[in-house]
């Protein structure tokens, strides 16, 4: 443990990614560019999500670490392991004896509450960036509130497909004022991003913070005639029975056999173990 | 009445060499003027500083906005530039992949402006694009194909629609013939006539082609240098031209 300073970062740059996130929370959904580090990871591992978890860090934290919903696929582990290495915390696998929460792609099915903080990993924070190359103009365009091109999106989902064929990452305005990438959640979580716990979202590659506070009212772009639809596969799961959790397809053997399964291992467990 | 657009000593300089200098007029609401002159000599300048997509070095460009009245562009805060630029404002480019958006199909295009201003029910953006794409002489039937998969004047006719279907007060065009061959031009022009007398449209047109301006053009003003030479009413000019330039440029054309 004292090869490391607490949670790796070095107190000067946990001050630096405290400020970000101060600043993040002071404007919901804004994007605070921050002098990201090199972490012992790669990018695309979660290295935003890795520095915005460690700055907020307490030593009598308890961590959770969630990859696609598991916490027993490699991300995750690795992470988890990552902080009790340099950190020292205890680490959970149970959503509700948690109180820091990383996650890449998936907010728990147990709601969260206010003494909790979750860490979203994210590898695009710019939700206007496949639509607008340019980083000077889609700067521009969140200063100006000009967001048309995000329903301009949604209108080709709506003539090619027939409905908003967006699944994940699905764009949302946060409090009425900036439109915000949620990191590639499935829009099916969508509903989730107003919470009483504190949510913070880190882009390592592309050095970018934002945050949601508690309670900020989040809603997600549709038009009036084609409202929001957080679907969900017509299905229960086939371990725990839930009919109102995120399901993963299995593809279990190669005569067309598949099974539909808890995408939140955690609450799948707990429902089982509960029965 | 006053001027929509009133311009007065606007100048642009590229360094030490003149983009266009000292150029005045007033547009009235409803006309549409014409610019002519040979490659370089400034037109296409003073057109992007009128459109706010160049600062000019001096002068003023004085618009008649709806809710405020005249007010100097030049000054305008930039939210207030953007938010002209795509509603009172609209610029038809010379090459249509200039001002299409082509991996956005022939509706999306027509519905961008449109969302632009807030509009978010996807049926009456649809049926604004459907009209449209009508009033342009294209096939309802393409509306979700992509203006990559269009003709050159198709692509153009595009453009215009989509400039024009949130009911702009001033449209800039630059070159908007050029690159088509001359059948698909004289269609695309007797659109344009259509579409600028029906909807009383103001129009700045950007041109060396002079039976453009003889169609479209009340007025029309001849640069040379980056100056404005001779300006006046377009058959007065073209008539009885009175400088040695537009005396040259008007019996350059070749009579079939």
């Amino acid at each position: 443990m004292t090869d490391y300073n607490f949670a790796y970062l070095d107190e000067q740059t946990k001050r630096m990614i405290r400020r970000a996130i101060l600043k993040g929370i002071a404007i919901p959904g804004y994007q605070v560019p921050f002098a990201s580090r090199e972490m012992p990871m790669p990018y695309g591992w979660g290295t935003g999500g890795v520095q915005v978890s460690a700055s907020v860090m307490v030593p009598d934290d308890v961590v959770k670490v969630i990859d696609q919903g598991a916490d027993d696929t490699t991300n995750a582990v690795s992470i988890r392991k990552f902080f009790q290495k340099v950190a020292g915390v205890a680490t959970t696998t149970r959503t509700a004896e948690a109180t820091l929460i990383q996650t890449r792609h998936r907010i728990p099915e147990v709601a969260l509450t206010a003494d909790q903080v979750i860490v979203y990993q994210v590898p695009l924070p710019e939700p206007l960036r496949l639509l607008e190359p340019r980083e000077s103009e889609t700067r521009k365009m969140h200063a100006l509130s000009e967001y048309g091109l995000m329903h301009l999106k949604l209108y080709e989902d709506i003539a090619r497909h027939g409905a908003i064929a967006t699944s994940y990452d699905y764009p949302v305005a946060v409090e009425g004022r900036y439109v915000m990438a949620p990191s590639p959640i499935p829009k099916f979580d969508n509903p989730k991003l107003e919470s009483p716990a504190i949510q913070l979202f880190g882009a390592g590659r592309e050095q970018r913070i934002y945050a949601l506070p508690p309670h900020t009212k989040v809603a997600s772009l549709d038009f009036e005639d084609h409202p929001f639809d957080p679907s969900r596969a017509e299905h229960p799961c086939a371990l725990c029975g839930a009919t109102d959790s995120y399901l993963d397809e299995v593809i279990t053997d190669d005569a067309g056999g598949r099974m539909f399964v808890c995408s939140d291992t955690d609450y799948c467990e707990g429902r089982r173990s509960a029965a | 009445m006053t001027p929509l657009l009133s311009v007065d000593g606007l100048g642009k300089r590229y360094g030490a060499r003149i983009g266009c200098a000292d150029v005045s007029f007033d547009l009235w609401p409803g006309e549409v003027m014409g610019i002519v002159g040979e490659s370089g000599s400034g037109k296409t300048t003073l057109l992007n500083c009128l459109a706010g997509h160049l600062r000019p070095d001096e002068g003023r460009v004085v618009f008649d906005t709806r809710d405020r009245g005249p007010v100097d562009t030049l000054t305008m805060s930039e939210p207030e530039r953007r938010m002209l630029a795509r509603t009172d404002w609209a610029f038809v480019h010379q090459n249509p992949r200039d001002g299409l958006r082509l991996d956005v199909s022939a509706g999306g295009n027509i519905g961008e402006r449109l969302m632009a201003v807030g509009a978010r029910n996807y049926g009456a953006i649809r049926a604004a694009a459907t009209d449209w794409l009508g009033r342009v002489e294209i096939d309802d039937a393409r509306i979700d194909d992509r203006p990559r998969a269009f003709s050159g004047g198709m692509q153009q006719r595009l453009q215009i629609a989509r400039n024009l279907v949130s009911g702009p007060r001033l449209v800039f065009m630059d070159e908007p013939t050029g690159g088509l061959d001359v059948s698909v031009q004289a269609r695309l022009l007797d659109l344009l006539r259509g579409l600028v007398r029906e909807m009383g449209l103001s129009a700045i047109v950007v041109t060396h082609d002079l039976a453009v301006v003889r169609l479209l053009a009340e007025r029309l003003m001849v640069m040379k240098g980056g100056r404005v030479v001779e300006s006046g009413l377009t058959d007065q000019v073209l008539d009885d031209p009175q400088h040695a330039y537009t005396q040259l440029l008007v019996s350059s054309v070749l009579q079939v």
